[in-house]
C-alpha cells in the first residue's frame, strides 16, 4: 500500500490519500446480469469447438501434404534404370 | 471415449459456473470501473474474459483462475484501447475513471481495487515497476483533484520517460 508513493508527494499520509481513492472505486457496485455466466459459457464453448475444428483442419491439411509428397517422391524417383554409357554413341559431327 | 469427453464437459461447465458466479460480483466491478460505467461494454468486455477462461479451463493446472480472468479483462480492455492505449489522450468521458488515460485506469484499478504488487501490475503491462508507481501517484491525485478542484498542473504533463 505504500509503494505507491514518491519523495515529491507532500503528505505525510499517503495511505489516507489512497485510502480516498479507494472510497471512490468502491462506491457502488453494478448488479451482474443473470444470465453473464451462462452467456460467457456458451461463448467458451464456441470459441472452444471453434479452436478444435481449425487444430483438425489444421492436422488433415498436414497430413494430406505429407502423403502427396511421399507419392510425388514414390512417383519420380529415379529407379534401377541402368545409367552407364549409351548403346549408340552420339553422332560426331565435324 | 465419447463418455469421457461428455463427462470431461460437464464437469467443466460445472466447476466453471460455480468459479463465474463467485468471481463475476467483483470482475464486473473492475470491467465498470476500466470502462467509465460504460455498462454495456463492461458487460462485452467481462464476458470475453470469462469466455476466454473457459477455453483455458481444463490447462490452468493449479493456476487461480481468478487471476487469470482478470489478466484476459486487462490484455483485452488494452487491445479494445487500441490507439489510445500508446498514445492516451485524455477524451471528454463520464464515469469515476474519466479523467485518466486507459493505462493509468488499469494501474489504479490492480493496484488500489485489486491489490496486485507493483511488480505484477508492471510485468503484466510490459512496463517497468517505477513508472507504474510514478503513474499511479499521478492517477491518485488527478483522482482526489477531480473529487475536490480541477488539477490543471498535472492534466497536461507529459509522462516521465523512464519505462519506456
Amino acid at each position: 500500500m505504500s509503494r505507491c508513493t514518491v519523495d515529491d508527494w507532500t503528505s505525510s499520509a499517503p495511505d489516507r490519500k489512497h485510502e480516498q481513492v479507494r472510497w471512490i472505486l468502491e462506491s457502488p457496485y453494478p448488479p451482474v446480469p443473470a444470465d453473464l455466466t451462462a452467456r460467457a459459457a456458451s461463448q467458451g464453448r464456441r470459441m472452444l469447438h471453434r479452436r478444435l475444428l481449425l487444430r483438425r483442419l489444421l492436422l488433415v491439411t498436414a497430413t494430406l501434404a505429407v502423403v502427396a509428397l511421399v507419392v510425388l517422391a514414390v512417383v519420380t524417383w529415379p529407379g534401377d534404370t541402368p545409367s552407364g554409357p549409351p548403346a549408340t554413341p552420339p553422332p560426331v559431327s565435324g | 471415449m465419447r463418455g469421457d469427453k461428455e463427462a470431461a464437459r460437464v464437469r467443466r461447465a460445472h466447476e466453471f459456473e460455480a468459479f463465474a458466479g463467485g468471481a463475476a460480483g467483483r470482475l464486473l466491478h473492475v470491467a465498470t470501473l476500466l470502462t467509465c460505467d460504460d455498462a454495456k461494454a463492461a458487460d462485452r468486455l467481462l464476458c470475453h474474459a470469462l469466455a476466454r477462461t473457459y477455453l483455458r479451463w481444463d490447462r490452468l493446472r493449479g493456476e487461480d483462475p481468478y487471476a487469470y480472468a482478470r489478466q484476459e479483462l486487462v490484455t483485452s480492455y488494452a487491445r479494445r484501447a487500441g490507439v489510445g492505449w500508446l498514445h492516451p489522450r485524455r477524451r471528454e468521458e463520464t464515469g469515476r475513471l474519466a479523467g485518466l488515460t486507459p493505462q493509468e485506469r488499469v494501474i489504479v484499478v490492480l493496484r488500489l481495487f485489486e491489490g496486485v504488487e507493483d511488480e505484477q501490475v508492471a510485468a503484466l503491462l510490459g512496463i517497468a515497476p517505477d513508472r507504474v508507481t510514478a503513474l499511479c501517484t499521478r492517477a491518485c491525485v488527478l483522482l482526489r483533484g477531480g473529487a475536490q478542484a480541477p488539477a490543471a498542473s498535472f492534466a497536461g504533463r507529459a509522462a516521465p520517460a523512464s519505462g519506456r
